[in-house]
């Protein structure tokens, strides 16, 4: 049956013309047609602006006539465009009158927010025509990739290794040996090396489209440019960044990207976005007009109520998450990158931001928080929120979650160094954050699959940094070391900086290897970042946020120089991957519920069922039971940890362990390379049944099995 | 019975159509077919999709499409956007 409606009913300088679907917003095509979209609720007029691809004067300008106004959407549909080349923008009437919150100004050629395609920016640190009128592009995109038999993973949350990675820090450095460094699809290069790593899971920071130019300059240190490499800077909340495709040049990144995903997920990989909702890259009122601001100021941004931009975000301004129109934009943002690109997750940038009212007041049942946990689409996608915001708005443990959301752990980060470096008074709080932050997450039901566990992450030292600094040394930066963490939990080892010093450096090798045990038989999920298993440093800087040079990119080199940490970290995930007893999505009872003889966890001490309790004490030990850690009816083995984070030796007792079984180990980070650590399932056998000595700054984890 | 295709310069939004409805009338002459990318240097997104169409229509009628002549470039983009594997080569 034909429709009676796929005729033309207006014509415009040669162009046929009818009027447009109002929904979906943005640009889609459909048959020979395609139809262009957007809202406004100020607005008084609007004018498609239509250029031939990269042309810096537009071929027409098309005014949405008042039958093509629907409401306060205009939409309009064009006949037998060829959509592939032509870029297209809108121009806006309405009034400029800030302190009523409107910026309306005819004058700029403004960004469709649901632009699916953005060019401009497409060969990363190309410099762009300043002049240009129009900067960031939009351009129609066919959303028709041959998924073949792909979908998101699904992987149960509480089985994930998370991989927190960097586009171009992943693959830039010269030694990492792929063809199209810095890319999507440098990172499919790198597939195999994933694998042999044993995560499961890449979390990458933001990949939306974003301008590497803005607030670019050069070091007063050591003269380079510094780019915005981090890209926590949305330009569009639709649109692959074009500089991380190698194919970007000819706007092929949306190919690029969905053949990543799709790759990936073959190897059993799932992927989560770092998304930043809270703010845009259009700054405070002497920013740039690149869309919302000139779209709709008053209804995208969260305004002061002289019509100034409110900045919770640390950025100039603040999205207006809760303003119904956008919280709609931001969950059809999240439902178009799940259906469209197959992604598994999302870790929300200063989430806390999209709990506020649209006065910046934080509120009790977030309207855009609670429709995300229900929405349909995102049924089994993951969302983890960054709980807190620049406005001072922490929620670590109390972040509005329906039982969906979990949390990046803060706390756990905090707890874990300053037991690193061993510091006194927090050993009560490590207990908490080992078993899962009951303390956090229990009250509300919320179990340990609401704790993404981590040590290090974008923000601050990497973990070789970590034991290799006191202070952080981000003068390359530009901004006299003022940015940055300053509270780091941190400790040199004795020597600040790079040292030749063997006793340092092994030390340093140690306490990285402690750091990643305590990491990785910790209940919650575990997130490792990019680098840390090669011991991959950047010169104490911990805000790299603008290096795009060796300072931020992984030495690849280090995977030789650092081979021991390397090899730690492959075997003590797979240790994880083998042993469901250290993964689960629950809180643990600490009782013998079942009547297997042991309780399912029980925490120990220098003497076994006896744990050191006094608030300088910096030794600790635990032991999980694998009966109550079946699968398909065959349980775990028993594994039992000891650390000691004082500089002297201590002996541990080992519980007895059932009839038939004994204690074997798995790993020693006192030790060299081989015997730190042993293949999972192959641990030599323990020679003294009865107690260990776990040496100083050392852990020691045993796993009790059948003899 | 095999023909060759022949496409020259490039394949992308200018003649897209074209390239398109020739390719469909050989495969409706029952013919598998050859296509000669030699002189070929620029695909574009929708020229990618013109090709795998061609080849989805073809494995529908128990046909064979198989592309030859490919330059390094436009094979590098057939492999970073996936399309490479959809292909066979002569």
């Amino acid at each position: 049956m034909l429709r009676v409606d796929l005729f033309p009913t207006h014509e415009y300088k040669g162009l046929k013309l009818r009027a447009g679907r109002p929904y979906p917003f943005g640009a889609m095509v459909v048959g020979n047609m395609v139809n262009f979209s957007v809202y406004s609720r100020y607005a008084t007029d609007c004018t498609l602006v239509l250029f031939h691809n990269r042309e810096e004067k537009p071929f027409v300008e098309i005014p949405f006539f008042k039958e093509f106004r629907l409401g306060n959407v205009f939409s309009m549909i064009i006949f037998d465009l060829d959509y592939e080349n032509i870029e297209y923008g809108f121009r806006m009437d309405g009034p400029f009158n800030p302190k009523e919150g409107h910026r309306f100004d005819r004058s700029k050629i403004l960004l469709d927010p649901y632009a699916k395609l953005i060019v401009g920016r497409d060969v990363w640190g190309e410099q762009p025509n300043w002049d240009s009128l129009y900067q960031y592009r939009a351009r129609v995109v066919l959303d028709d990739f041959d998924w073949e038999d792909d979908l998101p993973l699904e992987t149960p949350v509480n089985d994930l290794i998370v991989y927190e990675m960097h586009v171009r820090n992943f693959t830039c450095g010269a030694a990492s040996g792929v063809r199209h460094q810095g890319t999507f699809a440098g990172i499919i290069e790198k597939i195999p090396y994933l694998k042999e790593l044993g995560v499961n899971c890449v979390e990458l920071m933001p990949i939306h489209e974003f301008d590497e130019f803005e607030n670019n300059r050069i070091s007063p240190i050591d003269g380079r440019q510094l780019y915005n490499l981090w890209g926590y800077s949305n330009v569009g909340f639709f649109a692959p960044k074009a500089a991380y495709a190698a194919s970007g040049r000819y706007a092929m990144q949306v190919d690029e990207l969905k053949n990543m995903v799709k790759h990936l997920h073959r190897n059993g990989i799932e992927i989560i976005l770092d998304v930043v909702f809270n703010h845009t890259a259009e700054g405070n009122e002497q920013g740039p007009y690149i869309s919302y601001r000139g779209i709709d100021n008053k209804t995208y941004y969260m305004l002061t109520p002289d019509g100034h931009y409110y900045n919770f975000s640390g950025c100039g301004n603040t999205m207006n998450c809760n303003n119904p129109n956008v919280r709609d934009m931001i969950v059809e943002s999240l439902r178009y990158w799940v259906t469209n690109y197959h992604i598994d997750g999302f870790r929300f940038d200063l989430a806390a931001i999209l709990g506020r009212d649209q006065n910046g007041n934080p509120m009790s049942n977030p309207p855009l928080l609670e429709s995300l946990a229900h929405d349909p689409i995102l049924g089994k996608t993951k969302l983890i929120a960054e709980a807190w915001d620049a406005g001072g708005l922490y929620q670590v443990g109390s972040f509005p979650s329906w039982g969906r959301w979990a949390e990046w752990n803060g706390k756990f980060r905090d707890s874990m160094r300053r037991f690193l470096k061993s510091d006194e008074q927090v050993l009560a709080e490590v207990k908490e954050r080992i078993i899962g932050s009951p303390d956090l997450y229990a009250s509300q039901g919320r179990g340990i699959k609401a704790s993404v566990n981590f040590i290090t992450a974008h923000d601050g030292f990497t973990m070789m940094d970590l034991v290799s600094y006191n202070d952080k040394h981000n003068e390359a930066n530009g901004e006299n070391n003022r940015d940055g963490e300053n509270h780091n939990n941190s400790w040199n080892c004795g020597y600040e900086g790079e040292s030749d010093n063997p006793d340092i450096i092994c030390l340093r090798h140690k306490q990285v290897k402690n750091a990643i045990t305590m990491l990785m038989v910790s209940q919650g999920i575990p997130m490792i970042l990019s680098g840390d298993e090669m011991g991959n440093s950047q010169q104490g800087n911990n805000n790299a946020y603008c290096q795009d040079n060796e300072i931020a990119w992984l030495d690849w080199n280090n995977l030789k120089k650092n081979a021991d940490i390397f090899r730690y970290f492959k075997k003590i995930i797979k240790f994880r991957h083998m042993h469901k007893v250290l993964r689960y999505e629950d809180h643990l009872s600490h009782q013998d519920y079942l009547g297997y003889g042991y309780p399912d966890f029980s925490w120990h001490g220098e003497k076994a069922w006896h744990p050191e309790c006094e608030h300088n004490n910096l030794t600790l030990a635990f032991m999980l039971n694998g009966q109550y850690a079946s699968t398909d009816g065959q349980p775990d083995d028993f594994i039992y940890a000891a650390m000691n984070m004082h500089w002297e030796m201590h002996g541990f007792e080992l519980p007895q362990l059932p009839q038939g079984k004994a204690w074997y180990v798995f790993a020693n980070t006192d030790m060299e390379m081989p015997n730190d650590i042993y293949e999972p399932g192959e641990e030599p056998i323990v020679d003294n049944q009865n107690e260990v000595l776990v040496g100083p700054r050392s852990i020691i984890i045993l796993v009790g099995k059948n003899v | 019975m095999t023909e060759t295709y022949k496409i020259d310069r490039a394949l992308d939004s200018f003649n897209y159509q074209q390239v398109q409805s020739e390719i469909l009338e050989i495969l409706e002459k029952g013919s598998d077919v050859i296509i000669d990318m030699t002189t070929c240097n620029y695909v574009s997104s929708t020229g990618l999709r013109v090709l795998l169409y061609s080849k989805k229509v073809a494995a529908a009628k128990g046909l064979k499409i198989c592309l030859t002549g490919i330059s390094d470039e436009v094979k590098d983009i057939m492999n970073v956007t996936g399309f490479i594997n959809f292909f066979d080569y002569a």
